[in-house]
């Protein structure tokens, strides 16, 4: 249903902004950007701008009242937009409303902005602009003191730029991430819709959000949306709720990679579906992982691996000391495998840098050792909608997942990120050590299987050089999974 | 001489008020020769862009130096005078 059909939107051709505004701007109308110092005000003006150019063939007209055209220019070529080649080809312009230092002004009687208007609606015409952008309002309230003059003058306009049918963008500042939404309140005269850019210090990370605050007349998705600022790609949006629901499932069976391991879960895992392997360190994850990933190119899927605690060399040493050729199944285009230091990026950067990977190598299959790495390097909340976008991406795409995750202790107890993420996967395999009679001993168990019967015994395996090895459940032996296995008498 | 040039849009009253407050500024406070252009920007935009015009009426003194920039219709006479560097003895003859 449509509870909104007068105003028409303008796809603005950011990624995930269309997604989060369910369409783009409010079409001829001006929205107001407000945010503190740093936030990005300036990057989604030109933003909105460039992509217009680019994508739908949009002129635009960018009026600047801080930074000059120059300073401008520079930023928007080292996004990677050739802006010099767009105002020769008189699609892009500048108006230029920056302070000049070098004359004097003084203020001696009434005035209005009229000049400014005459030069906007100038530069509109003569590109035939449909998208325009001011950044930013708060240094010309500082320059002519009487904020009441400015407002109304900008709320002229805003008024005249809806007569001409152009879409607009104002940014303006604000002081705290989480006070009033304006400085010289801005928003009450000047726009119907209002988005909010944060940048905010939590848990010691840097975490960027935008947010519908209004949007007046018209339907959007509501709460803060992550979003990253990346060089050739420009803000990008992370829609989480736009793309949770848009998943598809899948009854078709792929193989873990281990015989012992799919007759354990039925049969193997769902097609689409997200495995978790939980354990504590040296217990077999990256083993998993490894059969997993060369399972895949032995059914002739092909795999890929982000490895964000071991070296390359690491991983394929291990690997062949499995019985699997990692360098063979690169050379021959069938498995990719990413290593990375989790450090090296903000966990949204990853998240975008690991989705265009994916793109690129479109593969069946998907493993990721270990989700923990990256949990270090990220706020909680972070972290959730890290691997919220990143599920539903590889579940869209009908890849299957393999996650692993460390447990801090050796024999017992969950992971931080199996608590936070359980809810998220289909499947979790728990990998535990178990101290029986003075031996330490390998046990594996299906936590849970979605939507398929699977064995619930807790198996001893053991790992050699072609592998794991699965064999038969702990009999007699009670609190394995709590860390504190008793032998129990089997005739009860 | 005093070389000045006038920014406005169109026949608005603050233009009308700028215009007659510099006549009134160059008949009385200046003891030489006054020459004025006036820019309607809405006629000339582009002047208004090569110049960096955002509020009119804005008075641009561009001889003698320093240039100067004053904003409003002018009705504030003594920080006009102020601004473009005139003598308050000047002002004081004329209004005694």
């Amino acid at each position: 249903m449509n509870l909104y059909p007068s105003i028409e939107k303008l796809p603005t051709g950011i990624a995930g902004f269309d997604d989060i505004t369910e369409g783009g701007l409010p079409k001829g109308r001006t929205t107001l950007v407000s945010g503190t110092a740093g936030s990005g005000k300036t990057v989604l003006a030109s933003e909105f701008l460039a992509e217009g150019i680019q994508k739908m063939g949009d002129s635009g007209v960018f009026v600047t009242f801080e930074e000059s055209p120059e300073d401008i220019r520079r930023n928007i070529l080292s996004l990677g937009w050739n802006v010099l080649e767009w105002e020769a080809q008189q699609r892009w312009a500048f108006v230029d409303a920056s302070p000049r230092l070098e004359q004097e002004t003084v203020i001696a009687g009434r005035y209005d902005f009229s000049a400014l208007l005459a030069r906007i609606e100038n530069a509109v015409r003569r590109t035939g602009a449909t998208r325009l952008a001011m950044d930013s309002l708060g240094a010309i309230f500082s320059r002519f003191e009487d904020a009441s003059i400015v407002r109304n003058e900008l709320f002229r306009i805003a008024s005249a730029l809806k007569a001409l049918g152009v879409t607009a963008v104002m940014t303006a500042e604000r002081r705290d991430e989480y006070g009033d939404i304006s400085r010289f309140g801005v928003e009450e005269f000047v726009a119907d819709n209002v988005l909010i850019l944060r940048n905010v210090l939590e848990s010691e990370k840097r975490r960027r959000t935008i947010e519908i605050l209004k949007y007046r007349g018209t339907s959007h998705h509501k709460g803060e949306y992550p979003f990253t600022i990346l060089p050739e790609k420009g803000i990008v949006i992370i829609p989480l709720a736009a793309i949770e629901l848009k998943q598809r499932s899948s009854a078709l069976r792929v193989s873990s990679g281990n015989r012992e391991l799919d007759a354990m879960c039925g049969g193997g895992f769902f097609r689409d579906s997200i495995i978790l392997v939980s354990g504590a360190t040296g217990t077999g994850k990256t083993l998993i992982t490894t059969e997993f990933v060369a399972g895949g190119v032995e059914s002739g899927e092909k795999s890929l691996l982000f490895a964000f605690e071991e070296s390359r060399e690491q991983l394929f040493r291990n690997a062949v000391g499995w019985g699997r050729d990692f360098e063979q199944l690169e050379a021959e285009g069938k498995l990719k495998v990413v290593c990375d230091y989790p450090e090296v990026a903000g966990l949204e950067d990853h998240l975008i840098r690991m989705k265009s990977i994916i793109e690129e190598f479109q593969p069946a299959r998907v493993a990721v050792d270990s989700l923990s790495a990256l949990e270090r390097i990220s706020t909680l909340k972070g972290f959730r909608e890290f691997v919220i976008g990143f599920t539903s991406f590889i579940k869209h795409k009908e890849i299957a997942g393999l996650f692993t995750a460390t447990t801090p202790t050796l024999t017992g107890g969950a992971s931080i990120t199996e608590t936070h993420i359980s809810t998220i996967t289909a499947s979790i395999i728990l990998l535990r050590y178990v101290e029986m009679a003075g031996e330490m001993k390998r046990g594996l168990t299906m936590l849970k299987m979605r939507g398929s019967a699977h064995d619930h015994d807790i198996h001893e395996f053991n790992i050699d050089g072609d592998g794991m090895h699965i064999g038969d459940p702990f009999r007699s032996v009670a609190g394995i999974l709590a860390g504190h296995p008793v032998m129990i008498d089997p005739r009860g | 001489m005093y070389v000045f040039t006038l920014y406005i849009t169109g026949e608005n009253i603050h233009a009308q008020a700028a215009i007659k407050n510099l006549q009134r500024i160059c008949e009385t406070a200046m003891t030489e020769e006054c020459e004025v252009q006036i820019v309607d920007v809405l006629q000339q935009p582009e002047e208004a862009e090569t110049h960096y015009i955002i509020a009119t009426p804005t008075l641009v003194k561009l001889s003698p130096a320093p240039t100067r920039r004053v904003i409003g219709d002018l009705s504030d006479l003594p920080k006009v005078l102020s601004a473009l560097g005139l003598e308050i003895s000047s002002q004081g003859k004329t209004t005694p």
